[in-house]
């Protein structure tokens, strides 16, 4: 039952926050807590990958820009010219598409955000595992430069398509009905709906991901992260758990993508660039690797003072630095119960940590 | 296609050959040595050009370029000496992360201190529509410089690790470390001189190409990608293997304008990574078994 | 339940604000005016961000030695967005709700400013836009303005002076930044309209850093008689070396990015004949004493590069405007932000860095095609380019 509890307390602390926030009629703080929740999405997502799994991706802002762009372009995007096409058609009369008027009162034809958000996850997770076959087979710097390699391939895609905005991005991205009555928008009206739609979210995810990690798979996992030989030598299918988390992380990125650029009402390339990548491998390991916890609360605070522009012209930097001073003196993170006598024992053993 | 746009698409990529293979020697020479990829290796072309830059202004061109070279290296001792040294057998995954955050810093302190415009060094020959004629193609003395240059820089290495005690040591070092810490070898300083070493090719690099590039705080990324996919491509840790690769690639690069949209230039790099990586992760030049042996 | 509480108070709000904007007018309390500005002052924009965040700075300074405007001094909160679409909605809202700003001015992307029209619009708070995109002003948006010239001007402007040169063949060639294809499709756009035909059509990425084998390429089309090049720095001098290196001395055409002087220093000679429209910013001292333009553009030019030591560039400008605009709006209408913003939109004539500028409902750019002079690049210097002074284009070199 001890696995529920920090779940339990999160939800408490998300209330609670909101309460705070209404009463101090200081609502708009939740804005930004409501994009950070979308980020830790994929944070605690990668920190599976990483911590538990063992392996790097330094493409994961990849898969949130797919999931991202796509949902974006097809809700976007005018189908009118299509019209007669009898594909269009059919999906006209499964209820994909839906009919609207634009700016100038001319009516358009886009795909329904629950149709694009499936497609936008679907491509995310096939992409995922298309990739994870070979890519996860490599180890070390072969895996870390391959993941980079992925992610800058997907940021030259959306810089280079002008379906997908090229250098702009994409804007006026509509609002996505979940239920009637409750619709992931940047409306200021629709604030209170959305911080308790990301965080709903985010709870969801860190029960799947307990679950998991104390089941067979997560057994599976630790056991690949500490020598994928020996876990072979055991019979455990290591290629194939790695695969699988490799794709359930993918798909948190892109879920995440999704309902953020429906956030936002838009996105840029700068969400799938190189820098992005880093941040995200840079929260969960300053959060300790294989620590959910510990990843989401570090990536929250983090990304919260990033988006209120805490650190000014020095973000890059400060991530920068934190990266470098926890991976020196606390490699296994800042948050967690062994911290205390990590760094008692850096200096009396002068010097020489714990590798 | 005519002869002297051959020539023409030849030099450009001979240049650009030539650059990638020395930031792949820069990440040879570190990962020899510790078994790292210093992923801040291109922040030190970088770091070459800007000093060299500013210098420029208060000595002579050759003195601020070898100013600008050591300084460098003594960067690259520093961060050594400060960020790795101590370590005890860190894992691969910790220096990867060590390394980028590393690379992040040297970048954001170089936007503070040199702000965000573009600079280049003068040319060190003429200027800049002085061009010559090579084989019915007109290019820049310039290039002649980084092609000269370049191929010192490789031919001293390579003397370098033959013949002097030093490269002797250090090539001890990277066969086996054990046997050389036996022979009475420091491998920590190797490592130390191996960052300097690498630091002092990749600046010098920097202060040859920029006239012709240009130089601003964020170059470091994109040549520390291409010369990590020549590093590859010929093979990790095989310097000589290395400006082979990095001829091939400089060269498909150029010829591929004819054919490909330039926008995806950049991407040629990647995709040729990629397949490397998939196919062949011991590199075109190298043998399966013997990286096998190496540590990833 | 929680939905309607949040919507009640952005009501209680909104009411709050209309009844503040009733009862404020005539009286001219001193306050402090707040102005957001969203600015990408790092990132692969900063050299628009940079020089316009600096602007700011310097205005405010100033305004606020002075004793503010009609005493309400003026606080100035420069966020940093990095270029980052993501950042630019944060800080929007974040400037709008919580810091409660009279206006803000940015963000210098028209990317940032496509995702943040809507929000501005919705927070009826006063944008001042940095960027050149034309989609910011059209459709017109009730708080939206912006203060460059629209791409589609200097291209015009560019394919004037070809035509007057006896062009009619290019290569259009253009960065792959949100500013280079903007031009590459309004030139595309505009050149039938003058009769010009682009041959070759390139786009490569910004951060190239030789542009030989591009050049020899377009070099092999013999009836290419001038290239366009549509990009930001450094690829603009970096094209221009690598032409003239080769041997080609056809005209070189360049986009307004390429008004600042240092971009000239990084070409050196290859810089010279060198022809693009831009404000006329860059020759403020060689225009005619009776110029409108001559006084504001030499004050700034002389006050920004006595404190920033270094030279003045035209994307500073637009912040410059910005903040001028908004300055002698809140001067005329007071510390009430929907009369400032009717103040904005029926401001006639007034004269800034880009040009004279005359809003109005239907235009909220307010200004026309002469706001851009041809220069070119004479012995290291911006002077003005007149094609009977050209003569032989071939032989500038």
């Amino acid at each position: 039952m001890a696995r529920y509890l920090p779940l339990a307390l999160l939800a408490i602390v998300v209330i609670v926050v909101q309460q705070i926030a209404q009463w101090s009629d200081a609502t708009y703080y939740l804005t930004q807590l409501t994009m950070t929740a979308y980020y830790s999405l994929v944070i605690v997502g990668l920190c599976l990958l990483m911590g538990y799994a063992g392996q790097i991706s330094l493409g994961h802002a990849g898969f949130f820009a797919i999931g991202g762009y796509l949902s974006a372009m097809l809700t976007t995007h005018d189908l009118m010219p299509y019209q007669g096409n009898a594909l269009f058609k059919a999906l006209g009369s499964l209820g994909l598409l839906v009919h609207q008027q634009d700016l100038f009162g001319a009516s358009v034809l886009h795909v329904t955000p629950w149709a694009a958000c499936i497609a936008a996850v679907l491509t995310a997770a096939l992409i995922a595992f298309c990739l994870g076959i070979p890519v996860l087979k490599l180890k070390g710097h072969y895996l870390a430069m391959a993941t980079l390699g992925f992610g800058i391939i997907i940021f030259r895609v959306a810089l280079a398509t002008p379906l997908f905005g090229e250098a702009d991005g994409i804007s006026e991205v509509p609002g996505f009905t979940l239920l009637p009555g409750l619709t992931v928008s940047g409306d200021f009206a629709a604030r209170t709906s959305n911080y308790y739609i990301a965080w709903g979210m985010v709870l969801l995810t860190m029960l799947l991901l307990s679950q998991l990690i104390h089941s067979r798979i997560g057994r599976a996992l630790r056991a690949i992260h500490g020598s994928e030989e020996a876990a072979r030598a055991m019979g455990v299918d290591t290629a194939r758990y790695k695969l699988q988390t490799f794709v359930l992380s993918a798909v948190l990125a892109a879920v995440a993508g999704v309902f953020l650029t429906h956030f936002n009402g838009g996105l840029g390339p700068s969400e799938a660039g190189i820098m992005k990548s880093v941040r995200y491998v840079a929260i969960v390991a300053i959060g300790g690797m294989a620590n959910l916890w510990g990843a989401l609360i570090m990536g929250v605070v983090l990304n919260f003072l990033s988006l209120r522009g805490f650190f000014g012209t020095y973000d890059d930097a400060v991530f920068g630095a934190i990266l470098i001073v926890i991976m020196l003196f606390a490699p296994h993170g800042l948050l967690h119960r062994g911290i205390l006598r990590e760094l008692k024992n850096l200096f009396r053993k002068n010097g020489h940590g714990p590798a | 296609m005519a002869p002297e746009l051959f020539v023409q698409y030849l030099m450009a990529g001979v240049t650009y050959g030539f650059i990638y293979a020395i930031v792949a020697i820069g990440f040879n020479i570190i990962y020899n040595t510790t078994g790292i990829i210093n992923f801040a290796q291109g922040e030190f072309v970088m770091l070459g050009g800007m000093l060299a830059i500013s210098l420029n202004g208060l000595v002579p061109l050759p003195v601020a370029i070898a100013l600008a070279v050591a300084i460098t290296m003594l960067i690259g001792a520093l961060l050594e000496i400060t960020f790795i040294r101590w370590l005890d057998r860190p894992s691969v995954l910790r220096m990867i992360i060590i390394t980028i955050g590393l690379s992040i810093l040297i970048r954001e302190v170089a936007l503070h201190v040199w702000g965000e415009s573009v600079r280049a060094l003068p040319y060190f020959s003429g200027n800049e529509i002085t061009t010559i004629a090579v084989l019915g193609a007109r290019v820049s003395p310039q290039i002649l410089w980084v092609i000269g240059a370049c191929s010192l820089m490789v031919g001293t290495l390579s003397l370098f690790f033959r013949y002097t005690l030093l490269g002797q040591e250090m090539r001890a070092c990277a066969a086996n470390r054990m046997a050389a810490t036996l022979c009475g070898i420091n491998p920590r300083n190797m490592v130390t001189f191996s960052f300097m070493l690498s630091a002092g090719i990749g600046a010098l690099a920097g202060c040859v190409m920029s006239p012709i590039t240009s130089t601003e705080y964020s170059i470091g990324t994109g040549l520390a990608i291409k010369g990590f996919t020549v590093a590859i491509l010929g093979g990790l840790g095989n310097s000589m293997a290395a400006v082979a690769a990095g001829l091939l690639l400089g060269i498909i690069e150029a010829f591929s304008v004819s054919v490909l949209p330039l926008a995806f230039q950049d991407a040629i790099a990647i995709t040729i990574l990629l397949i490397i990586l998939f196919v062949r992760p011991h590199g075109l030049f190298g043998r399966k078994d013997a990286a096998g042996l190496k540590e990833f | 339940m929680k939905k309607l509480l949040g919507k009640g108070l952005w009501k209680i709000t909104a009411a709050a604000v209309c009844a503040a904007s009733l009862i404020a007018p005539a009286v001219s309390r001193a306050e402090t005016i707040k102005v957001g500005a969203i600015l990408a002052v790092t990132g692969p924009a900063a050299f628009l961000g940079g020089p316009e965040a600096r602007t700011l700075e310097m205005l405010t300074d100033e305004i606020n030695a002075k004793g503010g405007i009609k005493g309400n001094k003026i606080q100035l909160i420069v966020k940093d967005s990095g270029g980052s679409p993501e950042k630019a909605i944060s800080f929007a809202k974040q400037l709008i709700e919580e810091e409660k700003v009279f206006a803000i001015i940015g963000p210098s992307t028209s990317g940032e400013t496509m995702k943040i029209k809507n929000i501005a619009e919705e927070g009826k708070t006063i944008l001042l836009s940095c960027a050149a995109a034309e989609v910011i002003v059209n459709p017109v948006a009730k708080y939206v303005f912006k203060t460059p010239q629209k791409d589609d001007y200097a291209a015009q402007k560019i394919f004037e002076t070809m035509k007057a040169m006896g062009i009619s063949k290019i290569a259009a060639v253009s960065d792959n930044t949100g500013f280079g294809q903007a031009g590459k499709a309004q030139l595309a756009e505009a050149a039938p309209k003058f009769g010009i035909q682009i041959l070759e059509n390139e786009v490569y990425d910004s951060k190239a850093t030789d542009l030989s084998a591009l050049v020899a390429k377009l070099k092999a089309n013999p009836n290419v008689q001038a290239v366009v090049n549509w990009s930001i720095v450094p690829a603009q001098s970096i094209i221009a070396k690598n032409m003239r290196q080769a041997g080609w001395t056809v005209p070189l055409f360049q986009s307004h990015g390429f008004g600042n002087i240092k971009y000239v220093e990084a070409a050196g000679a290859a810089a010279e004949g060198i022809i693009f429209p831009a404000g006329r910013l860059l020759i403020a001292d060689q225009l005619p004493k009776n110029n409108p333009q001559k006084a504001v553009l030499l004050k700034y030019k002389k006050d920004y590069e006595g404190r920033f030591k270094e030279d003045v560039s035209t994307f500073g400008g637009h912040a410059y405007d910005a903040f001028e605009i908004l300055s002698r709006a809140i001067e005329q209408a007071g510390t009430d932000r929907e009369k400032v913003r009717t103040a904005i939109e029926n401001m006639k004539g007034f004269v800034g860095t880009g040009g004279v500028f005359n809003f109005s409902p239907q235009d909220h750019n307010g200004l026309n095609i002469d706001s851009f002079a041809m220069l070119t690049v004479k012995n290291g210097k911006f002077v003005p380019y007149t094609v009977a002074a050209a003569g032989q284009p071939k032989k500038k070199k």
